[in-house]
């Protein structure tokens, strides 16, 4: 198990802050997951290892949570919001031209593994619906007219900078370097 | 205990037990899959809800709150309740039989047969089904369903002795806690969620330990079924005949299920003092060794056929008048060395026995692996705790002793007797199936073994438990007790030896002193019956703390030693 | 008639969210005053905040309205054993985007509001437990967690005080039954989130590691902090009694201004918050139906009638505009409140479509252990999805509302009346579509897809 020295000491510095080892599963699975991709049979076993729990144990997590994965997501995951206050406001046309652009069926991973789509459930941003998230960053308000024009920037790798796409977490008011 | 209103009926049930055993005694039954006596509660069957009130108790001062009659006033719950996550307490009213109740099992029934596959021919639970016997009780009777139904792995390996059909599985997790609480090998799991749920292993682990059969058992649908059993007999044919382990001293109580004299399965019988619900896996499997090719099926004298009645009389000769020495077994039952006993005292036999040891598990395999050690001490047969081997029989044979030695059920060549020290020793074997000694044995006759016959053995909690015949034995052999009397008889001219088994424990409890005393076989054929074993406290056994049992504290040396 | 004036939002926890001068760093929260009340409430006894929060009434708003007072007393002090604080910041109630502002823009007032309730119930540590998908919010509550121990509000010798608790954020990972309390704290345990049977296991007595545990809120453990700002009488005074405080209403769907607005209890109708905080539906719309509590209330027909008498015995006759919004109001609507998340939807909408839609959520959502919900809530799905493909049947409006009758109240946690609800009302209270669906099976979609 290749992880790199950053990793390990993140995981030993999370384990010890929970009462039981077990309670730090989750976090330790993130950790992993942030650095592998995804959690695979022999991470499987080596996190077990590290809490002293069985790979059984770790693997009923693994599969119960949508959010960990076996398979890794492509390099830049598109999660579009299907539950009904988005659907309401046009949530599942965002998620076939999402499809149609970037050329891959929800639940899949592009060929080249460069995108994935998920339709998955409430993202807690329903006022601003449709929603969808690439990677960690929340669009809000991404019809599909909008959704075109994410998309056509996402595959030239101008998402990130653009001036039109604020995410609702590049959004909030940064810390004035002024003050404090 | 405390009375609650079952039903409108006031009845009596013992403090703080659990509802669905509690309404069980009073021949109410509450159905339900996920509950298990031993296991800890999970309650998600929900097969098991009715409806419970309980006295009500005014906020402030505690104070009974009546009715106009006087009658305590019941604050029934809402909503129902599940019966197995309620203790039972003074006062409370219980509905079983209400139409809400009604109504609960029968949507619960529908749910759980959503998605259960159509497979009652092909599946081998058939017949003692909780899914098939719940439906025709209390389900609607007819399906409203008209969707797909999910589809998960069939008939996959889950270890060597278990088979697994992910469908028929209701998702009560009664083998996890099985695993879990009880072999102590968390295994098992189930991944992915919602109905999707599966059980499973971690891929590259296995439900191997000695327990995994047990999950069979407890598993009220065919989901985990046996391998060994799969397809081989259909449930309803088979005679079922309350048992004993002959694995090891644990003494676990077994069911053998048999049709037309052959044997199909051992599975566990419920005993709380004992064994619970649980046996070993290797128990179960000595169910075999019944029909095994190794089986003695004749007398035989110096390697010829001979019948039963000139092998005895052969015995007869040879035991008059030589210097005898007797190998009893741990495995005979109590009855069989009540008479060994009395035959040694008859012959002025030297007695030997040896115990046969292994790793204690802890749980249902002990130690000490014969079923009836403790027998040979009660009966008188042997004083001290039998060693590991009979290196005392070997010295003592090759100071040339004894000239004439009957063995019962024992392997001498493999308890340190060398074949030297039996030269010129004529040897009487008595056994079921084919070894050395019986190989190079004068005369043999071959014996029954304890499916095949019916007596008790004492197990390492001091319990005697008997069991009965499963099966009829080959052809023409006589049960140990039996040929004992008939040898008995010969010896001691005009006097009666009965091989009944009451009649033997009446003599048992007439001797001076004896821990049988005013015991009868048929108290054993009720229920287990607990024997004064402070006689032998002192002795060195091997057994360590395992399921139900704490060996006694002992003021010498540990058994290590 | 004279229309009454519309209320103004009353901003008490939200007040700082929109300020464009304000950051979410400890700099900006110090500035407008902060952490002075946990200085203020470490002087009093522990069981005086508990008095103060008994008195103001506070009723969780995680979805269930039970009073945190009242919760707080049942906590089993007497066993020994250690107390835990957990912090609900697991926002997955299809509807409810409040706690994301609160966690994103202002995370020190929850910070100091846990730390207050942590010494009110001499908790050994507490834990926030946020979902996955909040990125970017775990990070930001690290850091606020880092800054607050720097300055002694958390952690170990609060404020020079012998009462330490570690304050530990731990993620989620996209599972909705992680924001049930007891199948959050199975899943703080490191094991699969699913429910505990109640009784035995009622957090308050048998929590987190079988330890007394109080799980609250994000909203509510902020209104602590407030409460001993101003005092349990006056916090009180707030809204109407029984319905005490502010509540953060998050409205979403077809209305022109959708958002989240905080305001006291009862202040607003349904009508004022759709047509006159949120600037109605759009043009040439008309209104169908509201469900006023995140997906999990039972949907509202915009021309039913609501009769009946309050619990203070006055008798009411509403439509749908004269809801007061509070805890009790769209309760006595044959409804409920929630989570606060308010889903508007016009006439464009297709109801059987709507509900196909939320029955995949719950039935993508169940985590399988207990039968009826695990079975009947994909069989509802299985249905309404069949609807929607152009093969309903006549007979399943009623099989829809007797499966849903066969799941409520039989599950081992409320996700099963979470689930049976949204069904049950739909199908009673728009009975005609369905028929008409049936009558007319098509497989061609909505313009509006929602399924």
């Amino acid at each position: 198990m290749n992880l790199s020295k950053d990793t390990l000491e993140k995981i030993d510095a999370v384990i010890s802050r929970y009462p039981e080892k077990r309670s730090a599963s989750l976090m330790v699975i993130h950790l992993v997951q942030d650095e592998l991709g995804a959690i695979d049979l022999e991470a499987c076993e080596w996190i077990a290892q590290k809490l002293e729990l069985q790979p059984i144990n770790v693997r009923e997590l693994i599969t119960f949570y949508p959010m960990l994965r076996e398979q890794p997501w492509g390099k830049k995951h598109v999660r579009v919001c299907r539950t009904l206050p988005c659907a309401l406001r046009g949530s599942y046309a965002t998620c076939k031209t999402l499809e149609k652009k970037l050329g891959v069926k929800e639940g899949h991973v592009s060929e080249n593994g460069e995108y994935s789509l998920e339709f998955m459930e409430c993202l807690a941003d329903c006022g601003e619906g449709p929603v969808v998230m690439v990677g960690e960053e929340t669009y809000e308000n991404v019809d599909c007219k909008e959704a075109e024009k994410m998309a056509d920037l996402l595959m030239k790798d101008k998402l990130e900078g653009s001036k039109k796409f604020v995410s609702y977490e590049r959004n909030l008011v940064t810390d004035p370097p002024s003050k404090n | 205990m405390v009375t609650i209103n079952l039903n409108g009926k006031e009845v009596e049930v013992p403090a703080g037990m659990n509802l669905v055993d509690a309404a069980a005694l009073h021949g109410n039954e509450i159905p339900h899959y996920c509950y298990h006596p031993q296991l800890s509660v999970a309650g998600n069957c929900r097969m098991c809800l009715i409806e419970m009130g309980t006295p009500m108790r005014d906020r402030a001062s505690g104070e009974a709150i009546l009715n106009e009659d006087g009658s305590p006033k019941i604050g029934w719950v809402p909503k129902p309740v599940i019966g197995c996550a309620t203790n039972v307490s003074a006062g409370m009213h219980v509905n079983t039989e209400s139409e809400n109740v009604k109504g609960c099992r029968e949507g619960i029934m529908e749910f759980l047969l959503l998605n259960h596959p159509l497979d009652c021919p092909i599946c081998d639970q058939a017949g003692e089904c909780r899914l098939q016997e719940f439906a025709t009780d209390y389900g609607r009777g007819y399906s409203r369903y008209t969707e797909r139904k999910n589809v998960k792995p069939k008939r996959t390996r889950l270890g060597p002795r278990v088979t697994l059909d992910d469908e028929r599985c209701i998702l009560c997790s009664r083998c996890i806690r099985f695993s879990q609480e009880v072999a102590k090998d968390d295994v098992l799991g189930f991944i992915d969620r919602g109905s999707f749920s599966t059980l499973t292993c971690f891929p590259g682990r296995e439900l191997a330990n000695n327990y995994s059969l047990n999950t069979v058992d407890i598993c009220p649908v065919g989901a985990l079924t046996s391998t060994d059993f799969r397809f081989k007999m259909r449930v309803w044919f088979l005679k079922e005949t309350k048992s004993i382990c002959p694995e090891s001293s644990a003494g676990c109580n077994t069911l053998v299920s048999s049709r037309e004299g052959e044997i199909y399965r051992i599975t566990p019988r419920r005993n709380d003092w004992v064994n619970d619900s649980w046996m070993t896996d290797s128990g179960r499997a000595l169910y075999k060794s019944v029909k095994s090719k190794d089986r003695l099926l004749q007398c035989t004298s110096k390697g010829h056929l001979v019948k039963l009645d000139e092998a005895i009389s052969e015995v007869i000769g040879l035991l008059n008048g030589s210097k005898l020495a007797v190998v009893g077994s741990a495995r005979s039952t109590v009855e069989e060395l009540h008479l060994l006993n009395l035959l040694c005292q008859k012959t002025k036999a030297k007695k030997f026995i040896r115990g046969h040891f292994g790793e204690d598990d802890g749980i249902l395999l002990s130690a000490d692996r014969t079923p009836n050690l403790r027998g040979a001490l009660a009966t008188g047969f042997s004083k001290t705790y039998p060693k590991n081997n009979l290196s005392d029989l070997n010295r003592a044979l090759s100071k040339k002793q004894f000239d004439c030695l009957l063995v019962v059920h024992e392997d001498l060549l493999n308890g340190q007797v060398e074949e030297e020290s039996l030269q010129g020793v004529k040897v009487i074997y008595m056994g079921t199936h084919r070894n050395p000694t019986s190989q190079l044995a004068h005369l043999v006759m071959p014996t029954l073994t304890s499916f095949e016959k019916s007596g008790s053995f004492i197990n390492r909690g001091f319990f005697a438990q008997s069991f009965e015949q499963a099966v009829p034995g080959p052809a023409g052999l006589l049960p140990d007790a039996l040929i004992f009397c008939k040898i008995l008889e010969e010896l001691d001219i005009g006097k009666r030896f009965s091989s009944d088994l009451k009649e033997i424990w009446k003599e048992m409890s007439k001797k001076t002193n004896s821990v049988f005393k005013g015991i009868g076989f048929s108290d054993l054929q009720k229920n287990p019956v607990l024997i004064d074993g402070s006689k032998w406290e002192g002795l060195p056994f091997a057994e360590k703390k395992a399921l139900h049992y704490d060996p006694p504290v002992r003021i010498a040396e540990s058994a290590g030693s | 008639m004279i229309k009454r004036k519309v209320a103004e939002e009353r901003r008490i926890i939200l007040k700082h969210a929109d300020d464009p001068n304000y950051s979410n760093g400890i700099g900006c929260y110090l500035r407008e005053g902060g952490y002075k009340i946990l200085k203020k409430s470490f002087k009093l006894k522990p069981e005086q905040i508990g008095e103060e929060v008994m008195k103001s009434g506070v009723r969780g708003r995680g979805g269930a309205g039970f009073p945190a007072g009242m919760k707080w007393k049942f906590l089993d002090r007497k066993s020994g054993k250690p107390i835990y604080l957990i912090c609900n910041a697991d926002e997955s109630e299809p509807g409810t985007f409040k706690d994301r502002q609160i966690i994103h823009k202002d995370p020190h007032q929850l910070i100091e509001g846990m730390m207050i309730a942590a010494y009110a119930i001499q908790a050994k540590q507490a834990f926030i437990y946020i979902r996955a998908e909040f990125f970017e919010g775990a990070k930001i509550l690290d850091r606020a967690i880092l800054e607050a121990k720097e300055k002694g509000f958390c952690g170990k010798n609060i404020l020079g005080t012998d009462y330490s608790c570690d304050l530990v954020v731990h993620r989620g990972a996209g599972a909705y039954i992680c924001g049930e309390e007891t199948g959050l704290i199975e899943s703080l345990e490191g094991k699969r989130p699913n429910p505990r049977i109640k009784p035995p296991y009622f957090p308050a007595v048998l929590g987190l590691y079988q330890c007394p545990t109080i799980v609250n809120n994000v909203e509510t453990l902020c209104n602590v902090r407030h409460i001993m700002e101003m005092g349990g009488d006056a916090f009180s005074q707030i809204g109407k009694p029984n319905n005490t405080g502010t509540r953060i209403w998050c409205v979403s769907g077809h209305v022109r201004n959708p958002g989240y607005f905080e305001f006291e209890c009862g202040a607003l109708t349904m009508g004022e918050m759709i047509y006159d905080v949120c600037g109605g539906l759009e043009k040439g719309r008309s209104l169908q139906a509201i469900i006023p509590g995140g997906s999990s209330a039972k949907v509202l027909r915009a021309d039913e009638r609501f009769k009946g008498k309050l619990k203070d015995g006055s008798e009411f006759d509403w439509g749908i505009n004269d809801i007061p919004l509070d805890f009790d109001g769209p309760m006595a609507a044959g409804s409920m409140s929630g989570s606060g998340g308010i889903i508007v939807m016009d006439d464009t909408v297709d109801m059987v479509e709507a509900m196909a839609n939320v029955n995949a959520f719950y039935a993508h959502e169940s985590c399988g252990q207990c039968t009826p919900c695990r079975e009947g809530v994909l069989w509802m799905r299985k249905i309404s999805q069949r609807m929607c493909s152009g093969q309903a049947r006549e007979e399943d409006p009623d099989l829809l509302l007797s499966v849903a009758n066969q799941i409520e109240g039989r599950t081992i946690c409320a996700f099963g009346e979470a689930a049976a609800w949204p069904t049950q009302s739909f199908v009673s209270k728009f009975k005609d579509d369905f028929i008409r669906k049936a009558k007319k099976p098509t497989k061609k979609k909505s313009p509006l897809q929602l399924i």
